[in-house]
């Protein structure tokens, strides 16, 4: 035998040289297969964003040309859009995060065995329902039903507390400024945008919160009960420390799925282009994907670019909020 | 503290579903000792461990019938809380499960902040200390408090465990294989710590270890079944030294001698 080391390969050849005879066929294709699959990640992201930039250059060097002066600007054009984008992402999260987390815990802990399973099914179901059916559904049957929500809650907090006067910036304004301005009907404000983002995300957000809180080690939960914690203690103390940086990556990919979201937002939201809290009133606020929608195809020239220079911008925010997600996960993951 | 009744075990029938694991269960755990309970594996001495503190229904289908009375009391008393129990009779699992989020310190003081909400600051560091102490942990980690408790070997972190579990002071603590996965040395450490230990608390300590069993416990237990799908049984229970040396039962000492020899 001219060679020592034991090769399953070698193992598996019962008669002839155990000589190596070059690498196996089916394996060589395979792995060169698997790295091409991944290369091929790679070389999209870069594909995409080399296409954003040059495609977004003429609308940035345009945008050099005239500053300072009132014609043309890039920001200006563009920070509108950033705000009402990340205005209804986040809003649509703050209602989605405690009810995914309340629906994550049912199904992992409170529901008995077969409804859990039911439940999995419909938000899996929810999930999979096109975003155009969520936007005639929310431009068509939830707007008008909103209404007397929107109009209680602006005629409740929209002006009421107010800040005292004397304070710089804020004095006299409502404290929730949010609800405060005049809303009216239809109303195809941001706010009802959000709530559909919200039951857009809500699927996401869940079934992943679902997966880590079932992950629990079941020894870590008997310690608490063991300790005479009660259902909603051992859920305290055990269950979200240990989901938690679960939630937070699950939260951010709802994030982005909520930033990213076009169809839903273009057919609920009139659009306007403003810094406006007043998420009830109309024609304040547009998204940069619902923008680039409605836009792009009567679009030519330095206006396409521009747009284009939008759709850039929201592929930087998207690959921030997924930087800041992974380094949020890895600080937060169990102490070792 | 009022000298402590003997935990009293009547008729006492546990099942998973619908198959009987471990069958009319009838005897007394003596307090301020140390109790083994020995057998073969599935023989039943772990789930009817987990019956002293209620820790058995936990399981989706398990539940027991019959009484345990801790204290005069009935633990299956459909009015008893089964978090009550839980509260006083602690309990130390086989594999050690510091609480993977947490510090030594709130390792420790986790169990009390549970069952008492609010600690003053001195009083949490004098009972973090004085439960360190008890488990024999506090030279060890004193100056690491706020590390994580995973960051200890093994046998520390089993120390932990029991530290965490006497801090909300149980009158029973039940131990399941305690030492099954530490070395040598952390066994020991272990082992004198349950000596210790029996001043203050009812033992009961499920083990695999026979030697283990006649170290440290004043009376043993030998739990045996006729067979795969069968129930278990406590065949019978006496002071340790008469159980390693003349048992009364021949399948006690065909365990014993035949383990040994």
């Amino acid at each position: 035998m001219s060679t020592t080391d034991v090769t399953p390969e070698a193992a598996e050849a019962p008669t002839g040289s155990m000589k190596r005879s070059g690498r196996r066929f089916g394996d060589s294709v395979f792995s060169n297969l698997s790295i091409g699959s991944g290369l091929l990640i790679f070389l999209t992201l870069a594909a995409v964003a080399i296409f954003l930039t040059l495609e977004a250059w003429p609308a940035i060097r345009a945008s050099q040309e005239f500053e300072g002066t009132a014609e043309f600007s890039l920001i200006e054009y563009t920070a509108p859009y950033v705000f009402g984008t990340v205005l209804a992402a986040v809003i649509a999260l703050i209602m989605a995060i405690p009810i995914s987390m309340l629906i994550a815990l049912f199904i992992s802990h409170y529901a008995p065995r077969k409804m859990a399973q039911g439940l999995g099914y419909m938000i899996d179901l929810l999930a999979a329902v096109p975003s155009v059916v969520y936007g005639l559904w929310g431009g068509i049957w939830l707007v008008p039903r909103l209404e007397p929500l929107y109009m209680f809650l602006n005629s409740t907090f929209g002006t009421w507390p107010r800040w005292p006067g004397f304070l710089p910036w804020v004095g006299g304004e409502p404290v929730v400024a949010l609800f405060a301005g005049d809303p009216t009907a239809p109303m195809r404000n941001l706010a009802s945008a959000s709530v559909v983002l919200a039951v857009m995300v809500l699927p996401i957000i869940t079934a992943i919160a679902r997966e880590v809180f079932l992950q629990t080690p079941r020894l870590t939960e008997e310690a608490a009960l063991a300790l005479g914690a009660t259902k909603w203690e051992v859920i305290k103390t055990v269950v979200l420390p240990f989901g938690r940086s679960g939630v937070v990556a699950a939260s951010m990919l709802g994030l982005g799925r909520a930033l990213g979201e076009t169809m839903a937002v273009l057919m609920i939201l009139a659009p306007g282009a403003t810094f406006s809290w007043h998420i009830l009133e109309v024609g304040r606020h547009q998204s940069i994907a619902a923008n680039i929608a409605s836009r792009q195809a009567e679009a030519s020239g330095v206006d396409m670019s521009l747009l284009i220079f939008t759709g850039l911008v929201l592929f930087v925010l998207t690959f921030i909020i997924n930087a800041i997600a992974r380094a949020i996960v890895a600080r937060s993951g169990p102490k070792s | 503290m009022a000298a402590p009744l003997p935990i009293t075990v009547e008729d006492l029938n546990i099942y998973y579903g619908d198959f009987l694991a471990v069958e009319d269960v009838n005897v007394q755990i003596m307090p301020r000792s140390v109790t083994a309970l020995i057998g073969p594996s599935g023989c039943g001495k772990s789930t009817f461990l987990r019956t002293l503190n209620r820790m058995h229904e936990v399981i989706p289908g398990a539940y027991a019938k019959g009484r345990v009375q801790i204290d005069g009391e009935n633990i299956y008393d459909p009015r008893v809380d089964p978090v009550n129990v839980r509260r006083r009779v602690g309990m130390v699992f086989q594999k050690a499960n510091p609480f993977p989020t947490m510090s030594i310190r709130d390792n420790v003081l986790a169990g009390v902040k549970l069952n008492s909400r609010r600690l003053a600051k001195k009083d949490a560091d004098e009972l973090l200390e004085s439960s360190l102490r008890g488990a024999n942990l506090w030279e060890e980690v004193k100056d690491r408090l706020d590390k994580p408790g995973l960051g200890l070997s093994g046998g520390q972190q089993q120390r932990l465990c029991i530290a965490r579990t006497i801090a909300v002071k149980p009158e029973v603590v039940l131990m399941d294989e305690p030492c099954s996965a530490l070395d040598p040395i952390s066994t020991l450490a272990i082992e004198d710590l349950i000596h210790e230990m029996k001043q203050d608390y009812t033992i009961v300590i499920v083990t695999h270890n026979m030697q283990q069993a006649s170290r440290v416990s004043d009376r043993t237990g030998f739990f045996n079944i006729a067979g795969t799908g069968k129930p278990g049984h406590l065949i019978e229970i006496d002071d340790t030294e008469k159980m390693f040396t003349n048992p009364a039962h021949k399948q006690t000492e065909d365990y014993i001698s035949g383990r040994f020899g």
